[in-house]
């Protein structure tokens, strides 16, 4: 044997060692992950065919499939997903997008980064009780109410004497909230308005014992007063001496539907609206001075519930797309902007043209995941949604929970939503499974 | 005199609101974003009846009803503490065990040629999305039948399952990417493949396993999902403990808010000291580079 062929059958069995070495490695490196991974697979293919069956175990083909379609429970969590989907991946994503931009003009840009982050690690619990708190339903506990309520306020200020009525109905009447003269006064004539259910409380400090003012030759005056004397004294309708006077209430004379003129009662209760031309007036207390305070919606309610989880849904997650599109803008090439803000183009150009064709993978990535993790949605809606409202919160992986360990105990329905869940995202499963043989 | 100057004031504001326009939308929003945590912690610092009758903001002007009142009750329910030992008798095997199986099977993913090793890794890829849902019921079974149904055992294996697809997929990417003339002179030298993983593979992939363990210890500590149909209650970790007084809210708020702060406490502490190693974490399955 020569030393070459030596060299060369001394290679091969290294060749050969080094084989066995390898397998050995492989079953001892790859083999715990393997095992745990082997019953991942197995547990797919398990809950694919377990859907097949009912709660039992008898086969019924597709049937838990169309209970999914047809029950008036599951529909609900069907459109509730779907409704989830429609609108709060492209909310995350816009925001996120937005605020990337916005971050790279300001100089604090790593703390607000942070703030936005932030909930990234809250848990669904705990982001879930915080807004269980925001949105208590009393402007004067929830914090959301409370913010509504000064916006509603600036629009629409409550009125000084919320909830009151008139005390007789001979005269006025009450029309969406106001109060009219039944039949129009003419000009030199006196209109008298008795209001009762004011809480005394309510009764301004400056107001005075009511008077009867004069009439006047070229407008209507007259009283609004609270219509009441301690002891039951007095007579209803009647401005006896004694009774309040309710100063600060808009009082109108409408002609044909339009206002034309106004006057505010004084602490004694009168008003005098001067300046009519001769003829007839529906007198008017306005609206705006019995208006109730904003009390607040009811966001964890059947009408609000789903928008206000989607906005919990929001604080949590648009960190996450910040620092995925900013990290994609970063990476942006900074040359081709000058080049095209030296050539002329405009801020909105450079956004439109550059920026936003540039960031299309990341932006496609971040939405993609927002659809996923949308359709995952689970802890936020049973730790925010109140038990009485789950029925009109609830979504498929909710049922899902409920289905298989909620007491029905129905592992073919579980299955089926499972599956159903597994099916919308396969095609996303799918296609990252491409990407990553073709870069192989 | 006086109303130009005021113009003039007006005008120094409005250019002042121009050129820092963008700085105030931003502010306004970081303002918006720590509303609810800031509202959180004031919650749990006062007591039940003023949760009840006015908003946390209103303590804020009266900061002397504010008490630790709430944590102490809290931290002398036996539930509460076991729940909080259960949360890290959870968390810790399960961060511990899937980063090193993890580690072993990206290393034999990336380093150790053998049939089939492309297929396993797109079986990995697509692991990634599967819902959770997915394994539920079998994983109930299997439990059921090995005894670990309602332990924490069964809660980590649970984890284990659902964590080692992203990190396996995450490490591979690290450790795929190492230079190979290194690998090759520690094989000339005559090293096994133990003697690589663990002399020269691990401590170059620290990094990326700093920030996989962070990544995973979060992920395990808020779930509650999992541990809602896998830890019977003796087995509970905060999320499900607080989640099951929840039913009658509003008589539980003084322990709701201070157990669900407490809750946040530690990943929100994370979160300030590895904020790097996280936000690489969290990126890291998503972009590559």
């Amino acid at each position: 044997m020569s030393a070459r062929t030596k060299g060369i059958a001394a290679a091969q069995m290294g060749r050969r060692s080094d084989r066995k070495r390898n397998r050995l490695a492989t079953i001892l490196f790859l083999g715990p992950a393997a095992l745990i991974l082997g019953l991942l697979v197995y547990s797919i293919v398990y809950t694919v065919g377990r859907s097949l069956f009912d709660a039992y175990g008898g086969f019924v083909g597709i049937a838990n499939y169309k209970r999914v379609f047809t029950e008036p429970r599951m529909l609900v969590a069907v459109r509730n997903n779907a409704i989830w989907v429609a609108i709060v991946p492209a909310a995350v994503t816009s925001l996120g997008l937005i605020f990337a931009v916005l971050t790279e003009r300001i100089r604090w840009s790593s703390a607000f980064r942070m703030v936005m982050f932030m909930p990234l690690v809250i848990s669904g619990l705990a982001a879930g009780v915080t807004f269980r708190f925001m949105y208590a339903g009393d402007p004067n506990v929830g914090f959301m109410n409370a913010v509504v309520q000064k916006a509603v306020h600036i629009a629409k200020p409550p009125g000084l004497y919320p909830g009151a009525r008139l005390s007789v109905d001979d005269f006025a009447i009450a029309v969406d909230g106001a109060f009219e003269s039944k039949s129009p006064v003419a000009v030199g004539q006196q209109a008298n308005f008795a209001m009762a259910a004011i809480r005394p409380a309510l009764v301004p400090e400056n107001a005075t014992e009511l008077s009867v003012p004069a009439p006047v030759a070229d407008g209507i005056s007259g009283v609004v007063w609270l219509d009441f004397l301690s002891g039951g004294r007095g007579t209803r309708g009647q401005p006896d001496p004694g009774k309040q006077g309710l100063p600060g209430i808009r009082v109108e004379a409408v002609k044909d539907g339009k206002v034309v003129g106004a006057a505010y009662t004084q602490n004694d209760g009168t008003y005098t609206i001067t300046g009519l031309a001769p003829g007839e007036y529906t007198i008017r207390l306005s609206e705006a001075s019995f208006r109730q305070p904003f009390g607040g919606y009811y966001w964890l309610g059947r009408d609000f519930i789903i928008p206000a989880l989607i906005i919990a849904y929001i604080w949590i997650n648009t960190g996450f797309s910040l620092m995925m599109i900013g990290a994609g803008l970063s990476a942006i090439n900074r040359d081709l902007l000058e080049a095209a803000r030296t050539e002329g183009a405009n801020e909105w150009q450079v956004f439109r043209h550059i920026t936003v064709p540039s960031l299309m993978p990341v932006v496609m990535v971040v939405f993609v995941r927002a659809i996923i993790s949308v359709l995952k949605i689970f802890d936020l809606v049973l730790v925010i949604a109140p038990e009485s409202v789950q029925a009109d919160a609830t979504v498929l992986a909710l049922e899902m929970w409920n289905a298989a360990f909620g007491g029905m105990n129905d592992h073919g329905l579980g299955s089926a939503l499972a599956t159903i869940l597994f099916l919308l995202i396969l095609p996303v499963m799918l296609s990252n499974i491409r990407r990553f043989r073709l870069e192989q | 005199m006086i109303a130009t100057k005021q113009q003039g004031r007006v005008r120094q504001a409005l250019r002042f609101v121009q050129k820092r326009a963008v700085d105030i939308i931003m502010l306004v929003v970081a303002i918006i974003w720590l509303v609810p945590t800031v509202g959180l912690f004031v919650q749990s610092l006062r007591s039940g009846a003023d949760i009840g009758q006015s908003g946390w903001w209103t303590a804020l002007a009266n900061p002397r009803t504010l008490t630790l009142n709430s944590y102490i009750r809290l931290l002398s329910q036996p539930t509460m503490i076991r729940a909080l030992k259960n949360t890290f008798i959870i968390t810790i095997p399960s961060t511990i065990l899937v980063v090193g199986v993890a580690a072993l099977a990206a290393y034999a993913l990336s380093w150790i040629p053998f049939k089939g090793r492309e297929t396993i890794f797109l079986v990995i890829v697509g692991l990634q999305v599967v819902p959770t849902q997915m394994a539920f019921i079998p994983a109930a079974q299997l439990f059921r039948l090995t005894g670990i149904f309602g332990t924490v055992q069964g809660v980590i294996v649970f984890h284990l399952a659902f964590g080692l697809p992203f990190a396996v997929f995450l490490l591979r990417n690290f450790m795929g990417n190492m230079p190979r003339a290194l690998l090759e002179a520690a094989q000339m030298d005559g090293a096994g493949h133990f003697l690589i993983f663990s002399k020269i593979l691990l401590p170059l992939t620290m990094p990326a396993i700093a920030s996989l363990s962070i990544f995973q210890f979060l992920w395990v500590w808020n779930d509650m999902m999992i541990a809602l149909i896998f830890a019977e209650p003796a087995n509970a970790p905060l999320t499900t403990a607080i989640y099951s007084q929840m039913r009658t809210f509003a008589s539980n708020v003084d322990v709701i808010a201070p157990g669900a702060f407490l809750q946040m406490l530690v990943p929100l502490v994370i979160f300030f000291v590895f904020q790097r190693q996280l936000v690489d974490g969290i990126m890291g399955g998503s972009i590559k580079d």
